[in-house]
């Protein structure tokens, strides 16, 4: 869909994301990074866990559908070139601490002299200035700061950040959609600007109806641990299998209902049915109405019948048997499930390594089943390709270029 | 001043969160949006809590209100073979057409994406559904929530010890926006220069694989199933939330090298901690991080935790106070950013609505208060299909406009 813009990607691994969103919407996303491999590079996991740059599998995700090109950026030589990337692209995007960029001569401002009509992204932790602008942020305390952090994790133990970091790729997936909107104004007036992105609030509106809460009710939410509040009790929603959790919940309600009458069924077909799941009228029982009494009745047939099955074997039940009953995947169970598979999900690419390998992995494909899909590159891959082919340097200016390790 | 999207006419479908937060981006910078609402299968959010003053009713639900500032809501009773009609004649106005039913419903009522084009060659048409269409679950019920259980986010939140908690809410609704609204912006970018249409067919369970990448691609490579961390980290210490002074108060504290936490060190007044080979290299910290957190935890705890925080970046150290719903709102930051805007609704009165989370230098948002249920039908009739008075009054008497 984007195949004629050209973006030029200077993020390091923290607005990575970004530029793959793009990619897979058809742009033609040139990463520059210096010589010795982007900074994305040196992000985990690594194939065999050994962390050379061409290994690092955070890279391999987040430079699908990117070209590269080496670039010391720091370097005064470096200046004419970018320059000839800068006004060949439509878009620039960065994920520097505000200010830095500005000392590399590379600012909106400057940016904007050379191409007026592009479109720069800066993505940070809290934008461009306000009191917090300079302040440091990792994954876990970005969560913090966020309001996602007090809202997640066990009643009795301290709130937790989700294991594998969010806060960041939020804060990119939302520079893309500003990106393209700004796209939509220049497509209608002509004029570049600047998209301004605080992964804070990326996040901060991502808390479900918690902060409306306190807006109306002046009512802080809790963290619930597996359970969840629903009318004025708490339901668990995930629940120990034989072979690891199943998601389930009967929340009352229609559809609710059903599924709680075809469970009970398919206990009693076991010869494991229970009086109270087999006599309650749960058609009868609105939306978030359930009785404690109730609750307390019919937990324990459920978690002995959970834990006599695997949860491959519920989840299928649950389809053929319409029951509101959900795996807990881990990563693993994630490349066998029957839906992605029958989707045509992932996609083979080279493994990501220094060494020559013929072997393939299967990685992520594109958001969107229409979307493209190339490997992430190699360090500077495209170098030739874009510096000789696309910008017509000549062999010596590259050879010197080299020399000098620009790039 | 040009509005990103002036221009842009919307006919949305969609219901509950993913879809109407996709479409609150639309409506902001400046598209005309019309949800297609009824009061005999009333959105979900509109019962949802919060209400104003604590009483039900579907004008007062806070929930939606946030998704769906500044839209226009028309009443349209689905189930009547003339409300379709009027709903097919509209789906030729749109530029864009966006639902999130299960797959299936459009189609049902001829408001399919093959039907549409039919009459509307160019739209582009926006399908959100959970796991995707084609495929054995692409019709399997579920609500939101459920996603992160089959991404692998619940599996990778909580404790290794005890059963996964799951990440607050119906988290991935709140995240996938920002792809469809890169996909649905990027549609419209073709469109414009070409004409050509499309549909999108997206799935919420692929969308929020970006979200959990490393992991998978850390088993698909190397075979290995990462599992939940309380607020662990592979490689950095100390990593944790830390307790502070007053009822569950946390600050986050997370040191990325040996120079942030020989800072910390030094700002706890114990300087010596930085060359304990106990916690010299972030090695013998991740060995001894159950020591190093206690270590720590005693010097938080009787600590204000903004206090800490302001202290810990000073010196150059990430910190993060976990922040409650009430802190957001007291946030010096997110109130330089103008986070939480306040507008006045028809029936809650002035309340609280999320800004958007990027700025535009040139096409800033424009931010106006959720509809009533059916607030617009008469000007979507009057205005948009150039219906007569005495016409309406018939739909009106017939129930195709409840």
């Amino acid at each position: 869909m984007l195949a004629p813009y050209r973006v030029l990607d200077l993020t390091d691994g923290r607005g990575a994301l970004c530029g793959r969103v793009l990619g897979d919407l058809g742009a033609d996303v040139i990463k520059v990074e210096p010589p010795w491999g982007d900074d994305a590079r040196r992000i985990g996991p690594f194939y065999k866990d050994d962390p050379h740059p061409e290994n690092s599998l955070f890279w391999a995700f987040n430079a699908a559908n990117k070209r590269s090109v080496t670039l010391d950026v720091d370097a005064e030589d470096s200046r004419p070139l970018l320059t000839r990337l800068i006004k060949s692209s439509h878009f620039l995007i960065e994920s520097f601490r505000p200010g830095h960029i500005e000392t590399l001569g590379l600012g909106y401002g400057a940016v904007k002299e050379i191409n007026p009509s592009i479109i720069y992204v800066s993505i940070t932790p809290f934008g461009q200035d306000g009191p917090y602008a300079s302040y440091k942020a990792t994954d876990l305390t970005g969560m913090a700061l966020s309001g996602m952090m007090y809202l997640t994790g066990d009643a009795d133990r301290p709130p937790v950040r989700i294991s594998t970091p969010q806060f960041w790729a939020i804060g990119s997936a939302s520079a893309a959609a500003g990106a393209l909107i700004a796209n939509h104004h220049r497509l209608l007036t002509g004029k570049g600007q600047l998209v301004d992105v605080s992964c804070q609030q990326a996040v901060a509106r991502s808390l479900s109806h918690a902060p409306m809460i306190w807006d109306m009710s002046r009512m802080n939410m809790q963290r619930q641990g597996p359970f969840r509040p629903v009318g004025k009790i708490n339901l668990r929603i995930n629940w120990e299998c034989a072979d690891g959790y199943v998601n389930f919940i009967q929340p009352g309600g229609h559809t609710g209902g059903r599924s709680m009458s075809n469970l009970s069924d398919w206990m009693d077909e076991e010869g494991v049915g229970h009086a109270v799941l087999r006599e309650t009228d749960w058609g009868e029982i609105g939306f978030g109405q359930l009785s404690p009494e109730l609750v307390e009745a019919m937990t324990p047939p459920l978690e002995q019948f959970f834990m006599s099955k695997t949860k491959a074997h519920l989840a299928e039940q649950a389809l053929e048997r319409r029951i509101l009953l959900f795996p807990v995947h881990d990563p693993k169970d994630v490349f066998s499930y029957p839906q992605l598979l029958a989707r045509d999900y992932f996609r083979e690419a080279e493994l990501p390594s220094y060494t020559e390998v013929s072997e393939t992995m299967k990685t992520l494909g594109p958001f969107i089943s229409t979307g493209s899909f190339r490997r992430a590159p190699r360090i500077g891959e495209h170098n030739r390709e874009i510096y000789q082919d696309e910008l017509g340097m000549s062999d010596e200016e590259i050879t010197r270029l080299q020399r000098e390790k620009t790039i | 001043m040009t509005a990103a999207l002036e221009g842009i006419k919307v006919l949305d479908f969609c219901w509950v969160a993913i879809g109407p937060m996709t479409t609150r981006y639309l409506s902001d910078f400046g598209a005309t949006v019309i949800r297609v609402e009824s009061i005999h299968r009333v959105d979900t959010l509109r019962t949802a809590t919060p209400h104003k003053d604590g009483i039900p009713g579907i004008n007062r639900s806070g929930y939606f209100a946030n998704y769906n500032g500044g839209k226009r809501s028309m009443a349209l009773n689905m189930s009547q073979p003339k409300a379709r009609d009027l709903a097919k004649e509209l789906a030729k106005w749109a530029d864009v057409v966006t639902e999130n039913f299960t797959p299936g419903i459009m189609e049902r009522w001829g408001l399919g994406y093959d039907d549409i084009r039919q009459s509307n060659p160019g739209v582009v048409m926006f399908s959100a559904s959970m796991q995707g269409r084609g495929g054995p679950y692409s019709n399997h019920p579920g609500f939101g929530p459920v996603l992160t259980a089959l991404s692998s986010h619940t599996h990778l939140t909580g404790w290794p010890d005890r059963t996964p908690t799951s990440p607050y809410g119906a988290y991935t609704d709140f995240l996938l926006p920002h792809l469809t609204v890169a996909a649905i912006t990027a549609a419209l970018d073709r469109r414009q220069r070409t004409g050509e249409g499309c549909h999108i067919d997206f799935s919420q369970l692929e969308g929020s694989l970006y979200f959990v990448a490393p992991p998978l691609m850390d088993y698909a490579v190397n075979g290995r199933i990462q599992t939940r961390q309380g607020n662990r980290h592979p490689v950095y210490a100390p990593h944790n939330a830390y307790p502070c002074a007053g009822d569950d108060r946390w600050c986050a504290i997370a040191c990325t090298t040996d120079d942030e936490w020989q800072s910390l060190g030094r700002l706890m007044g114990q300087p010596s901690l930085a060359s304990d080979p106990r916690f010299s290299t972030a090695e013998a910290r991740k060995q001894n991080e159950e020591a190093l957190d206690e270590i720590i935890g005693r010097w938080t705890e009787p600590q204000d935790a903004f206090e800490l925080m302001h202290r810990c970046q000073k010196a150059g150290v990430p910190a993060g106070v976990v922040e409650t719903c009430e802190d957001l709102f007291n946030d010096e930051q997110l109130a330089h950013r103008g986070h939480y805007v306040y507008l006045d609704h028809k029936e809650i009165g002035r309340h609280a609505y999320d800004a958007n989370c990027f700025t535009l230098s040139e096409s800033p948002p424009i931010y106006k208060p959720a509809p009533l249920l059916g607030e617009h039908t008469d000007w979507v009739l009057r205005e948009i299909l150039g219906i007569p008075e005495g016409e309406m009054e018939d739909l009106r008497q017939s129930g195709v406009l409840s």
